[in-house]
């Protein structure tokens, strides 16, 4: 059985109520911290657990802590990240609705390492039932003497704030994040000044993704080298993934990085394989935004090695024959999937979401988006596909934040790995708009 | 010049609420509740008119403008009036993966509307919404604060006919 850090006791009846949670060893990474250690120790033990950021960027959490900076006199904020919005992606939601103390208590051992004294959880305001739930088990915590002033006695006094955004997924990108904490629209800040320095209310702010904060209770109990002895080389401890799409068991599992795609995918452990009487035709394996792979490049690299469940080596081969692990949105499409038109849905959400600031972003996810829906409907040429390319190259790195990238890159990678099924889409317009009719290399269609 | 009086205000328990909102954040940073008001404005008058921005704004010590312009912005807020169940589904890939075309189709279908449309009777708005962080229970809509999820047209026929009652 593999190990579980984040979803061990997620079953558990009534896991949600400070009692039963605390039952199952829960607040004793406050009392250990607190109690027994600095504030750099335990930003030394993050450092130690190798955890990287599970919100999609991968970038190490202990490194981003130590970049904090410390003048004296000016608060410092720890902000969580809990906006999930990436296509794909949903497990932060199912880990707060089912395990609210968890994240608590990781906010509350992270915000002690950071030297804050008031926090943040920035939850989108779709999963308002979500902050409801939140915001009792803090009230519990508060009770129980974990939070509010001199928790434990230690001296040390702090307070969680649940903070509803408003329904736009630039809200997850950290800078737009803070923005809309301040009241503001979701634009993204220009960087540097990078938050670590100069973030909310223009102090020195860590933003760090729900799953993230989470394991940090496990790593103060157990050590930061324990976590990072499980997983593959730079890839350490657990992760959890979003499972959607045509597969038996969708859901959210908790993985040790390292597992193979073969397993996660086949096993009844996780995916349970694709659906029955179905087969695999591609993959988005981190969430909208990476790049999409056709089946002879999921379970093997380009090399004919076997494609793992980690950051590196999901990358193999850069994006001419690889994906990211991102945030872990795992979507697999059976034969009966048009790329065409998930190509097209996908561009429209990039579209819509767009926060209008950088004009390759907001006029470029625009023309993408009519270029594809004009494919998909019957109405294309050879031409749009070329220009869908070169338009998607216009965007890429051309924005103050990564949106642009993860839009441009889903309609790269789409046309790179199957040109042929745009192409049919303009040669065979009638079938291409016959509903549920779907490209099946030279010959039949589903 | 004489402004019209205005006659918005919240209950007194969501005044309340509304104070103690404002309260969380530091000293001179109140319009960091800007997003929670709104979303308590909407509780309670089911959409956010400009009337209730400008109260908003009043209650924030900020400019109306401060509050159109983020009201604007996010898509949670229906910025004209909607019918008593507001019906959101996600119209994103992996829901359409898992027959939320079909499914929505016969949701609008059901109830004579296109996306973005109020029945005549005020019961029901239909909106197109994106993702929803729901992806592995797809189809998923959203009326208000529950999820309804691995939709169906039997299940869709369920809560409409249960709602309609």
């Amino acid at each position: 059985m593999a190990k579980k850090i984040l979803t061990e006791y997620i079953n558990v009846p009534g896991i949600d109520t400070f009692e039963v949670y605390r039952k199952h060893g829960g607040y004793t990474a406050v009392e250990k911290a607190l109690k027994t250690m600095t504030p750099e120790e335990v930003v030394e033990e993050a450092k130690k657990s190798g955890v990287r950021g599970r919100g999609g960027a991968g970038f190490p959490m202990g490194m981003k802590w130590s970049f904090l900076a410390k003048p004296e006199g000016v608060p410092r904020y720890l902000v969580c990240n809990a906006d999930e919005s990436e296509p794909g992606t949903f497990k932060d939601h199912y880990l707060m609705k089912m395990i609210p103390h968890l994240l608590i208590e990781g906010m509350i051992v992270s915000s002690f390492a950071l030297g804050a004294n008031k926090s943040f959880i920035y939850v989108r305001g779709e999963l308002m039932y979500v902050i409801r739930i939140l915001e009792r088990a803090i009230e519990e915590a508060k009770e129980k003497g974990f939070l509010g002033k001199n928790i434990l006695g230690t001296g040390y006094d702090l307070e969680l704030v649940v903070q509803p955004g408003g329904g736009a997924y630039i809200c997850g990108e950290e800078t737009a994040l803070l923005e809309s904490l301040e009241g503001k629209r979701g634009n993204p800040r220009n960087k540097p000044p990078f938050p670590a320095i100069k973030g909310l209310y223009q102090s020195p702010t860590v933003v760090n993704n729900v799953e993230s904060i989470s394991n940090m209770p496990w790593i103060i109990n157990n050590g930061g080298d324990a976590y990072a002895a499980i997983g593959v080389g730079r890839s350490t401890g657990t992760k959890l993934i979003s499972a959607s799409g045509h597969i038996r068991k969708p859901g959210v599992y908790e993985i040790e990085l390292g597992v193979s795609v073969d397993e996660f995918l086949n096993s009844d452990e996780y995916c349970g394989g694709v659906r029955d009487g179905h087969y695999l035709k591609a993959l988005v394996a981190g969430g909208s935004s990476v790049p999409i792979l056709p089946a002879h490049l999921i379970t093997k690299t380009a090399n004919g090695e076997d494609r793992l469940m980690t950051y590196e080596s999901l990358s193999d081969g850069g994006f001419a024959t690889g994906t990211m692990l991102g945030s872990g949105g795992f979507i697999v499409f059976d034969e009966t999937s048009c790329i065409v038109r998930n190509t097209w849905n996908f561009s429209r959400f990039y579209h819509h979401e767009s926060c209008g600031q950088c004009s390759p972003c907001r006029e470029g996810t625009g023309w993408m988006e009519k270029v594809l829906h004009r494919l998909e409907h019957g109405h294309g040429s050879m031409h749009d596909i070329d220009l869908l390319v070169d338009i998607s190259k216009k965007i890429e790195g051309n924005t103050i934040c990564p949106l642009g990238d993860a839009a441009a890159w889903p309609v790269a990678s789409a046309i790179r790995h199957f040109r042929e099924e745009f192409e049919w889409h303009v040669t065979h317009p009638q079938e291409a708009t016959r509903p549920g009719a779907v490209y099946m290399g030279s010959a039949a269609l589903v | 010049m004489t402004e019209a009086p205005n006659t918005v205000a919240f209950t007194p328990e969501r005044l309340a609420k509304a104070k103690e909102i404002i309260a969380r954040y530091p000293e001179g940073r109140q319009k960091s509740a800007l997003l929670p008001l709104l979303h308590l404005a909407q509780e309670q008058w089911g959409w956010v008119s400009p009337e209730v921005m400008d109260y908003v704004a009043d209650l924030l010590s900020i400019l109306p403008i401060e509050v159109y312009e983020v009201a604007t912005f996010y898509t949670m807020f229906h910025l004209d009036p909607v019918g008593k169940h507001v019906i959101e589904y996600c119209r994103t890939g992996p829901c359409c993966l898992m027959g939320g075309e079909d499914v929505y189709g016969y949701l609008r279908e059901k109830l004579g509307v296109e996306a973005g449309q109020t029945t005549a009777d005020g019961k029901f708005t239909v909106k197109e919404v994106e993702c929803l962080a729901a992806c592995g229970w797809g189809p998923v809509f959203q009326i208000r604060e529950k999820y309804y999820m691995n939709l169906t047209r039997e299940r869709v026929d369920e809560i409409i006919d249960e709602l309609s009652k």
